[in-house]
């Protein structure tokens, strides 16, 4: 082979492996950010919050044993939870138990969101300085988990839910 | 020779501008009871990921889950935890990601050995190139070049 072709190959096999990177990310088939998730196959962490909704109640993941149901993480200002609320609502309105965290949030537009969007939510635990979040080991919001009957985290989600990864990670569980 | 030393200038006005900043990052909001428990806290959380920005630790980053895990890092401190247990705790919820020196596992074996590798790569290289060098200076003349240098000479 020609010597001179060497660092043309060279290049040509990186931009190639650059072009497969960036068109996985772009389908959403790689996140380079990506953590693997620690508590799939543990149980939840038992998390004591106040009640954005009521301040005389907590919001504790051990009310929730004996059936399925999520868990998301949100706050309002994240962009990709004001996408995702609409698809929650309906899940709600198909009777689909959602517990909400709000995270790191301003208690009055955390209130405020909710009475104007809509709310999903069975209970909402107010978590403004990370507590229930770093135990769950989030990084980034939305989150949403998926809790079995026995309080085992089943399936965890990063970024906005829609009705492709519900019927691809969560539906089977509630059917 | 001007714009050198105009660029010398600007360069070291600039390093002194990023040196206070980079201080007063390290400097604790936090308040110790003895000098041990500040050198454990400051040696965590230059060890952990800020898993927000995912290139800093989490003493250089701003990240508001990074002043979280910060101020978690200072509660165990004063608990009493020792460092061992601290990084368990951030492992358990984030995986070894989150520490910048990951136990070697199949998972980051090529992590720690890359480095070495692309060395004795780099070696054997540098030796292949350097003997090729030597071969190319060598004065034997060859049959085809005693034949050019004698028709120069006549």
């Amino acid at each position: 082979m020609n010597k001179a072709a060497i660092p043309l190959v060279i290049f040509l096999v990186m931009a190639g492996l650059f072009l497969f990177v960036l068109q996985k990310i772009n389908k959403g088939e790689y996140d380079p950010k990506d953590i693997p998730t620690e508590l799939i196959g543990q149980s939840v962490p038992d998390f004591n919050l106040a009640n954005l909704l009521d301040a005389d109640d907590r919001v504790m993941a051990a009310d929730y044993k004996g059936k399925p149901w999520l868990l998301n993480v949100w706050g309002t200002w994240c962009a990709e939870c004001w996408r995702e609320h609409g698809y929650l609502v309906q899940l709600k309105n198909q009777g689909i138990p959602i517990v909400g965290i709000n995270w790191r949030d301003d208690e009055a537009e955390a209130r405020a969101f909710l009475r104007d969007q809509g709310n999903p939510f069975v209970e909402v635990g107010f978590d403004p300085k990370s507590d229930a979040v770093i135990d769950l080991g989030v990084y980034g919001a939305p989150e949403t988990f998926l809790v079995d009957a026995n309080g085992m985290i089943t399936v965890k989600h990063k970024g906005a839910m829609h009705p492709k990864v519900w019927q691809e990670k969560f539906q089977a569980a509630f059917n | 020779m001007r714009s050198s030393s105009l660029n010398f200038l600007l360069t070291v006005m600039l390093i002194s501008l990023t040196l206070p900043l980079s201080l007063q990052a390290r400097v604790a909001a936090y308040d110790f009871d003895t000098p041990q428990q500040e050198e454990a806290y400051q040696e965590m959380v230059s060890e952990l990921r800020c898993l927000v920005c995912q290139n800093q630790n989490i003493a250089d980053s701003n990240a508001e889950l990074a002043q979280d895990l910060k101020r978690k890092t200072y509660e165990m401190v004063m608990d009493g935890k020792s460092k061992n247990e601290i990084a368990d705790f951030m492992v358990q919820r984030y995986g070894d990601f989150v520490l910048y020196r990951p136990p070697v596992t199949s998972a980051t074996l090529l992590l720690w050995s890359g480095p070495f590798i692309i060395f004795v790569i780099g070696i054997i290289f540098l030796i292949r190139v350097i003997k090729a060098k030597q071969r190319d200076s060598s004065d034997e003349l060859t049959a085809e070049e005693k034949a050019k240098a004698e028709d120069l000479l006549k």
